[in-house]
């Protein structure tokens, strides 16, 4: 399979990624790592006449101290997201879901940043950005521009950034000491998840994200609710199906994956508080 | 587009279309027909190549994308063995390729040559894994003759934590 025809052009810094963004508007896609976009263009469900390749900026791979938060440079590869120390002392839920990224040369290609702007309610990050509720900088034509995971998924495959915006930095809070648990339930090792969920309890405050629960990644708030108000991780883990709308498709039913949700989330909490 | 890529040492520079993806580009441009396309949707693995010393799908990948990078496919793997010393057997080829030989870790031998790429990826990333690591390291590799159990074995062998 070969992608519908496109003009390529690398940019050099993210400046010259926006000026061609602004250029070439909604004609244009950027390229990460391409473990997204690329499979999207050989099956032809995208099809950009004008392919940016952003990823050679490479002072947008990195992670850093950002006080009370981790910043991550939006184009860091998985493979230096899951092996980083910083990251696996103060934020180890993203490096245990990260591990669940696709394989290992997957990982080598594919970057954070990437993984979250394609907005895809069935990928794992999504879910871990709704669960310790981390923040995006995207920067645009105007400047740099702030958005909360809770609403940076607005719809399938869609998020907050506008077409003329790069996402930059993932603003991941840090929470050294919290309990978490990342749970994926899919058929292969490689495959994509047939219901996950990402659980982070810090004082006695979960923060629970789904994966592929609805059209677009979400929060399991009723589960959120229930643990603050004091319920066991089984009861709590019975509100994990309310108020979302999981999809039908050749791998589950719409109420297996109601199941799968409750079970995977009772076991993430159950983990998450032992 | 002119496209430069060092594969396997050498400069393969080739005109090519934009969308040429890195594994059209090795087999069609450079004629290194090793690297087979499989599922061609970055599923099963055979068309790993090393990008810069890391395995990776050249399915999934432009050539554009790595235009400036190295390359490495199972024609050059021996050849790096050798240059670093540390080739071995009969054939002289790189230590995995030499296991996989030894321990039979094949049968129709389609998915083999990623199967070797990303083998020897994984041990460079985790030199003594146990045997949970090389099957959890090799689940982007599908062998449809479903014939892992030699293909690790192949793999704990080259690490020298043979079983």
């Amino acid at each position: 399979m070969i992608p519908a025809a496109f003009e390529y052009k690398r940019a050099a810094s993210a400046e010259e990624a926006l000026a061609l963004l602004a250029e070439h508007g909604d004609e244009a896609k950027l390229l990460a790592g391409g473990h997204s976009l690329i499979p999207l263009m050989k099956y032809r469900l995208a099809a950009p006449s004008v392919l940016i390749d952003i990823g050679r900026l490479t002072d947008l791979s990195y992670v850093n101290d950002g006080g009370d938060h981790l910043a991550v440079g939006a184009l860091t590869r998985h493979r230096d997201v899951e092996i980083n120390d910083l990251v696996g002392a103060q934020a180890p839920l993203l490096a245990a879901a990260t591990r669940h990224v696709g394989d290992p040369q997957v990982r080598h290609r594919g970057t954070l940043g990437g993984s979250l702007v394609h907005g895809d309610p069935a990928s794992d990050l999504p879910s871990v950005m709704l669960a310790m509720g981390a923040t995006m900088v995207v920067t645009g034509p105007n400047g740099p521009r702030e958005i909360g995971a809770d609403d940076f998924f607005t719809g399938f495959l869609e998020t907050a950034v506008n077409e003329d915006e790069l996402l930059t930095e993932i603003r991941v809070p840090k929470m050294p000491d919290a309990g978490y648990s990342f749970q994926k339930f899919n058929r292969r090792a490689q495959d994509w998840a047939i219901v996950g969920c990402a659980v982070v309890v810090n004082d006695g405050q979960a923060g629970v994200g789904l994966v592929n629960m609805d059209s677009r990644p979400v929060r399991a708030a009723a589960v959120e609710a229930a643990v603050a108000s004091g319920a066991s991780p089984s009861e709590a883990a019975d509100a994990a199906a309310v108020d979302v709308d999981p999809p039908a498709d050749l791998n589950a039913t719409v109420e297996f994956r109601q199941h799968l949700a409750r079970v995977l989330t009772r076991r993430g909490l159950e983990e998450a508080t032992a | 587009m002119q496209v430069s890529i060092q594969v396997n040492g050498t400069d393969q520079s080739h005109d090519v279309e934009d969308r040429t993806l890195l594994v059209h580009f090795l087999r069609e441009a450079c004629g290194l027909t090793g690297t087979n396309i499989g599922c061609d949707s970055s599923s099963c693995g055979a068309c790993t190549v090393h990008v810069n010393g890391e395995a990776v799908k050249s399915c999934t990948l432009l050539a554009a994308q790595i235009a400036g990078d190295d390359v490495t496919t199972i024609e050059g793997l021996a050849d790096q063995a050798r240059a670093a010393g540390t080739s071995t057997g009969d054939a002289d080829w790189h230590p995995m390729q030499e296991s996989f030989h030894q321990c039979h870790a094949l049968q129709c031998g389609y998915c083999t040559p990623g199967m070797v790429m990303a083998a020897v990826s994984l041990l460079d990333e985790v030199p003594t894994p146990t045997e949970a690591e090389v099957r959890e390291g090799l689940e982007g590799n599908l062998c449809r003759c479903t014939g892992y159990h030699n293909i690790v074995k192949a793999v704990l062998e080259a690490s020298g934590g043979a079983q």
